[in-house]
């Protein structure tokens, strides 16, 4: 029933959904690729070409997206949200956050509000795009 | 005035394997399953709720063109055909016992201001929340 490249949309959804479930884990490719039955280059390629973006790009979007989640609705530190979203180092989590929401992560706590409505809207709404 | 939603649709790649998903592993009832000839008009709903249905559709002519099912596929399998959420009185119950039937989660029971809540995929890609409201 499904074309070939459905079938192929559908195994590669199925590692993103990994990658959405698995995101403090670091990035890996390899068994993101088993996932979907495909090898790592390849994988990487039509993921891209699939999504409009890389496996790496996805995941950073994918975290930064949840560290906003926790500035707005916890006290945490931002160090402690740095690692719980996967980043090694505040450093890393503090560049990358500030390229994709164009705000420091102290900043954008300051300023946000709490938003009412399902998690996975907000999941995929608030993911970041390209730095502003 | 309006007093209610009654159906949408929800596209699927293949109707019996819709019902073997939706009412096989999920538990909806098959609410209407009519072959009209030029279509199979297939809906199901939450257990004793008809009221409320989802009418599983294939993409396809002559309600579309052979162009546009084959964007409305493409779509659908990446996961782009937006999300429905079901509610329940047991999220993390419901949680076990789709993950033992092989059903794909994308997200574990989780507190929410709202309620518990958990997500997953049909077999074609369509984003499914499940939502135990805060009582």
């Amino acid at each position: 029933m499904k074309s070939a490249t459905e079938d192929q949309n559908r195994r590669l959804l199925r590692a993103r959904d990994a990658m959405d479930r698995g995101f403090t884990r670091p990035l890996d490719v390899p068994a993101l690729a088993r996932i979907a039955l495909m090898s790592p280059a390849h994988f990487s390629r039509q993921f891209r070409a699939t999504f409009g973006e890389t496996p790496h790009r996805y995941l950073q979007r994918r975290r930064i997206e949840r560290a906003c989640a926790k500035l707005r609705d916890t006290d945490a530190s931002v160090t402690e949200i740095a690692l719980e979203v996967g980043f090694d180092s505040l450093g890393t989590f503090s560049r990358t956050f500030t390229s994709l929401i164009g705000r420091s992560p102290t900043r954008y706590r300051a300023e946000a509000t709490p938003l009412r409505a399902p998690v996975c809207f907000v999941k995929a709404w608030t993911r970041p795009t390209d730095a502003v | 005035m309006f007093t209610g939603i009654s159906i949408h649709t929800v596209f699927v790649l293949d109707q019996e394997e819709a019902i073997d998903f939706y009412v096989g592993k999920l538990g909806f009832e098959v609410v209407e399953d009519v072959d009209l000839g030029f279509m199979r008009w297939l809906t199901v709903s939450a257990p004793g709720k008809p009221d409320r249905r989802i009418h599983l559709e294939v993409p396809g002519p002559p309600s579309h063109s052979d162009e546009t099912a084959a964007a409305v596929r493409d779509l659908l399998t990446k996961g782009a055909l937006g999300a429905t959420i079901f509610t329940t009185d047991d999220c993390r119950g419901t949680f076990k016992r789709l993950s033992d039937l092989g059903v794909e989660f994308t997200e574990e029971p989780t507190e929410q201001p709202y309620g518990i809540d958990c997500a997953l995929r049909d077999p074609f890609g369509n984003h499914i929340r499940i939502t135990q409201p805060t009582a």
